[in-house]
Parts: C-alpha cells; structure tokens; sequence
C-alpha cells in the first residue's frame, strides 16, 4: 500500500508511505482512484514516512489535491508541503493560468489529416498538386540543365569527367547488379515462352514460340526489366547517398571547398549508370535468348541449333539495336531521378526516407512512359 | 557505507588487438555530479556505452543501484534501463516525432497506466522544467536550435524520474553563454530532483563548475579524485590537461573551493 487512509470526524487523515515515483505509477493510481472522499470537509496528508517521491509521484499527488479541492473539501499537509510538489506547482502554474490552455500538441494520439470536404477545398488541393507538379517539372528541367552544362565543361578536359568516380559507380551499378539482372531475365523469358507455347500449341505453330522470345526479349522485356531493377538498386541508392551527404552537412562541405556537387556527385553517377545499363541490357538479352532455348528444348523438344537457326531468321538487323538504344536513356533518367531527389533532402531523416521512395518511383514511371514513347516512335518510323 | 549508485570494476574492453579499457574501476556516489575526463580516443564513448548495457565488455562488472548489468539480459536489462536518464552528445531526438513526442516516448514504453492527457501533462511538465517554452512541445527536432535540442534531450532523459543521469557532453557545440546556462540548469535540477550525474565533458568550464568528483581515464585506467585534488595528480596527461594555457586561468577559484 502507498496510503493508509484513516477517517477523522469531519473528513480524512491519509499517511503516504513507501516509494512514489514513476515505475510504480500504476499502483499510485490505483491507491489514489480507490480513496473515497464521501463528503469529507477536511483532508490531512502526512509524508513524514514517504520513501521516495519524484516528480511523476509529485504531479500524481497535486491532481488528487486539486480534484479534492473541486470536490469541497479543505486540504492540508502536516508539516511543510513535500518540495517536489512545489516544483511541480511552480512549474506547471504559469501553463495553466494562461488560459485559454495552449494547445497541448497531441502526443501520440492519431492526427487526422483533414481531407477536403467542399468543392472549394477540392478546387484548392487540385491546384495546389497542379502547382507543385509544375514547379517540379521546371524544377527537373533545371536539374537537366544544370548536369549538362557540367557535362560540356568536363568534356574538353578528361579528368573532369572524374574517371576514377565513375569507374566506381559502372562496378556498384553495373557489375554488382549482374546476378539479379541475369536471374529474372532468365526466368522471364521461360515465362514468357512457357505461356505462349500453351497458346501457340492449339495452332499447331509451336515453332513460332522462338520468334515471340526473341522480339519480345531484345526489343522489351530485355531493357524493361533491366531498367526496372536498376531503378530499385541503384536509383534508391543514389537518393540515399546523396541525402544522408545533404544531412550531414558534406554537400555543404564540398560547396565551401569551391568544388561542384554537381560535377562530383551528380554527373558520374549518371555518366557511371549511362554505360552500366546497355551492358547489364546486353547480358539480359543474352541470358533471355538462353531461358527460351532451355525451355523449348524441355518442353518443346526443339534442338539446340533448329531453336538459334529459327532466332536468326526471326530477328531483322534492327531487333536488338532497337532495345539497347533504349538503355542511355533509361540510364538518363533513372540516375537524374535519384540524385535530383537526393540534393533536395534537407532537414530530417524523415525526408530522406520520403524523396528515396519518390525517386525509385519516379525513376520507375519515368522508365515506363519513355519506353511507351519508344514504342510510338518506332512504329512511325518502321523499325 | 553506502552502496555506490554506479559501480565499475576491473572493466576490460578490447577490441582486437587494441586494448581500450583493461582493470577500470569506477565508483559514482549518490547525489554528486561525477565527470569522467580523457583524451580523444581514450575509451570515454566505450565505457559509456558499456556502462548504458549497450556493449558488453570482455570482464569486469558494472553495477547500478547493485544491479550488475553485465549478468543480466532481456526484462531484467530492461528494468535496470527504466532506472537512469541519458542524452547522447547530437541529442539523438527521434526526428520523426516531435519534442512532446520524444519526451513521451519513454512513458509509453514504461508506464501503460498513464492516460493519454496525464502523458501530455507529465510530458510538458519536464519540457518546462528544462527551461524550454511551452510552444516548443510541438516543435521537431530539426526546427530545434543547438540549445533547445539538448534541453529536449535532458527533458527526454528525465520522462521517467530516474535518479542516475548520464550526459554524454552536454555543452558540446553550445555558446559559451549557453554553456553556462546549461550548467546552471543541470545543477539546479540535480539539486531539486536530488539526481546522481555522470557527465562525459571536455569543458573546462563546466568541469569547474559542476563536478564533485573527476574520473580520468589514462593508460586504460580511472584516476578518480576530488577536484580539488586531481589537479595536483602527478600523471603528466592529467598535468597537462588542467596546467595548459586553456586551464591554468581557472586554477585558482578551483583551489579557493
């Protein structure tokens, strides 16, 4: 027990004992809850036998004192009152006298986002996404500006470019990003085959099953798929990197020194990514060609060299080039998406967390309407 | 005598070959301010976070209120964790919450019972109490200056009253004059909450002003020693460091104490 409560003729005598601090405030409570103050005019607390009493205990004290005294009755300490409970008083008095209560921030309760609920509101948030996707895209563009006149700058003198840098950045993008890149080309194109051999059998034009792989392998999936995986690797990297160097103050850091971030964060991660991605491409095209064979010979009982001969009579000598154009492009705009997002970190960790998943999912749209734009392209001009 | 709050003895830390800590004794006494003083690289952080049950060490024990953290695990480590405050030298404020937020984060952790407004109340009770305005319960850490992040810092180390606090240089990167105030509001805090201090510092200043006893970590060991008296400790390091061009203005008042 924390308190012996003993009544007195017109009211309470209450004994606090024992240890009154924080890690026993359920026991506190619960003592303080129970005590029945049934129309008591007098309340005499006693704290000469208190072992411990901090400020928790304090604050836990004072709110009984103040519902006693809401509740009529008179209280009084025997002795001095307990200096924690001065402390309290006097800390917490001044925040409460100025009233209206400042607005208590909510702790951990939930804080509901408003939405809009007119058409007023809907109007304003409407323009308000409409604006920030603008400025975003100017934004971008001055981004493109920005790197490509480095670009320019670096180009009549080598060392510029940071060789060294970029050679780093083709091994973390590129080389590193081989077993993944070659796995999920492999079990894409058994897929793919897998699928239309089902279709294709009904027809009895099974053998039609290599020309499918083929085209939809070098011209698609190929650098799709590529592109796609590097933009979670490596695009998540580059807004990460860069962002934590924001965070602790390296950008900064590298500005003062008169160096360019620009020129040595940004342009060799994109010069790095722009030679990684049509060769990780290549071997993606090389590793899905195999998948088709492996499953035609499985499951169609195609031989090895009747599977290559049907390839190079299904490729026309744009196929492949048709794909791996595609991929500087990709490189382009996964590595500007990445380190844009990354420069703009400033602030929080919190920040950091939110612009590296835009990035991956900027780079990723990005991607995905260029190669549609790819499309229309290619079909006007016949390749 | 009285059990020691904090009790370190033949602590042994290495790392590889490189020998940190090897027989560190440690005695921190209750209601004193206690500042354990080194040189870079001589173990301060280590025996922190051994101290914090963040690391185990290699041998030795460490006891806190006589409960030897090095034996324990899980609940039991967790208890003893609930029993002391820390703020670590950047503030370490969790930056996705704010001040309030940060301070509460302990009492939600440790005390259930506590309703949602109590936890508001008690939270701005100690941001108050640090000397921070009411209006910077609201604020995240980012829009904190330099000062006001170690004032919240302090204000999260005391959420849950404990009566061992420990400040891993808590002037560090302040103003001289927001130094001082920070002293200031250390040592009327320890003296109203009765709280026992352990302060890892390199400020001078601070050193003078609020510390009982100093702890000086030299050649893997502690010297320990009233300040009067470690000054005049005949180790060329501990010499040097209280004799430099940096210290030896202070000497005076020191011996005058």
């Amino acid at each position: 027990m924390v308190v012996e409560v003993t009544k007195t003729p017109g009211g309470l005598a209450m004994q606090l004992t024992g240890e009154w601090r924080a890690l026993s405030f359920a026991q506190i409570d619960a003592a303080l809850e129970a005590v029945d103050l049934g129309g008591a005019h007098r309340i005499e607390i006693t704290t000469e036998r208190l072992a411990a009493l901090d400020l928790t205990g304090a604050w836990r004290l004072r709110q009984f004192v103040l519902h006693a005294r809401q509740m009529g009755a008179e209280v009084a300490f025997a002795g001095t009152p307990p200096d924690q409970l001065r402390l309290v008083e006097e800390t917490l008095r001044p925040l409460e006298a100025s009233a209206p209560p400042p607005q208590i921030a909510k702790g951990f309760r939930e804080e509901v986002t408003e939405l809009p609920d007119d058409a007023e509101a809907t109007l304003n948030f409407i323009g308000r996404q409409t604006v920030t996707l603008w400025n975003d895209m100017i934004g971008a563009l001055a981004f493109l500006g920005r790197l490509t006149a480095t670009a320019a700058r670096g180009v009549p003198h080598p060392r510029g470019l940071r060789p060294i840098s970029v050679a780093r950045h083709i091994y973390d993008t590129g080389i590193t990003a081989i077993p993944i890149v070659a796995l999920i080309a492999f079990l894409i194109s058994v897929i793919v085959a897998y699928m239309s051999a089902q279709q294709l059998r009904s027809f009895g034009a099974e053998v039609f099953v290599v020309d499918l792989v083929t085209i939809g392998v070098l011209r698609e999936l190929g650098v799709l798929l590529t592109a796609i995986i590097v933009a979670g690797r490596s695009g998540s990297a580059f807004a990460a990197e860069i962002g934590s160097m924001k965070l602790n103050e390296e950008v900064d850091a590298l500005r003062a020194t008169g160096v360019d971030p620009v020129e040595v964060l940004v342009l060799p991660r994109v010069l790095g990514l722009v030679i990684s991605l049509p060769l990780l491409t290549v071997i993606a095209d090389l590793i899905g060609l195999v998948g088709g064979a492996v499953l035609c010979a499985a499951l169609l009982h195609m031989p090895l060299d009747q599977y290559f001969s049907r390839v190079s009579e299904a490729i026309s000598p744009t196929t492949f080039w048709v794909g791996v154009i595609k991929a500087p492009v990709f490189a382009v705009l996964i590595a500007m998406a990445g380190t844009h997002r990354g420069m703009q970190v400033q602030g929080s960790s919190r920040e950091l967390g939110r612009l590296t998943t835009v990035a991956v999912v900027q780079a990723i749209f990005l991607v995905i309407l260029a190669d549609a734009l790819f499309a229309v392209l290619f079909l006007e001009i016949g390749v | 005598m009285i059990q020691p709050v904090l009790e370190v003895r033949g602590l042994v830390n290495r790392f590889g070959s490189q020998v940190v800590h090897d027989g560190l004794d440690m005695e921190v006494r209750e209601d004193e301010v206690f500042g354990i003083v080194g040189g870079s690289g001589t173990g301060k952080s280590v025996l922190l976070r051994s101290v914090l049950g963040l690391q185990r060490p290699q041998a030795g024990t460490i006891r806190i209120e006589g409960h030897d953290i090095t034996q324990l695990s899980g609940d039991a480590l967790r208890a003893v964790k609930a029993r002391y405050g820390v703020t670590f030298q950047q503030g370490a404020l969790y930056s996705a919450l704010n001040v309030l937020q940060n301070v509460q984060l302990p009492m939600v952790e440790y005390l259930p019972a506590l309703s949602p407004s109590a936890r508001d109340e008690l939270a701005l009770l100690k941001i108050r109490l640090v000397g921070l305005p009411a209006d910077a319960a609201r604020k995240y850490p980012a829009e904190l200056s330099g000062g006001m992040v170690k004032r919240a810092a302090l204000a999260r180390a005391l959420a849950l009253d404990p009566r061992l606090l420990f400040l891993d240089e808590p002037t560090s990167g302040l103003d001289p004059i927001s130094a001082a105030e920070f002293d200031g509001l250390m040592l009327y805090l320890q003296r109203q909450l009765r709280l026992t201090v352990v302060m890892i510092t390199h400020d001078l200043d601070s050193i003078f002003r609020t510390c009982n006893r100093v702890g000086v970590i030299v050649d893997h060991r502690m010297e320990t020693d009233t300040l009067q008296r470690i000054v005049d400790h005949p180790n060329p390091w501990i010499q040097a460091y209280f004799h430099g061009e940096r210290a030896s203005v202070r000497l005076g008042g020191a011996h005058g104490a």
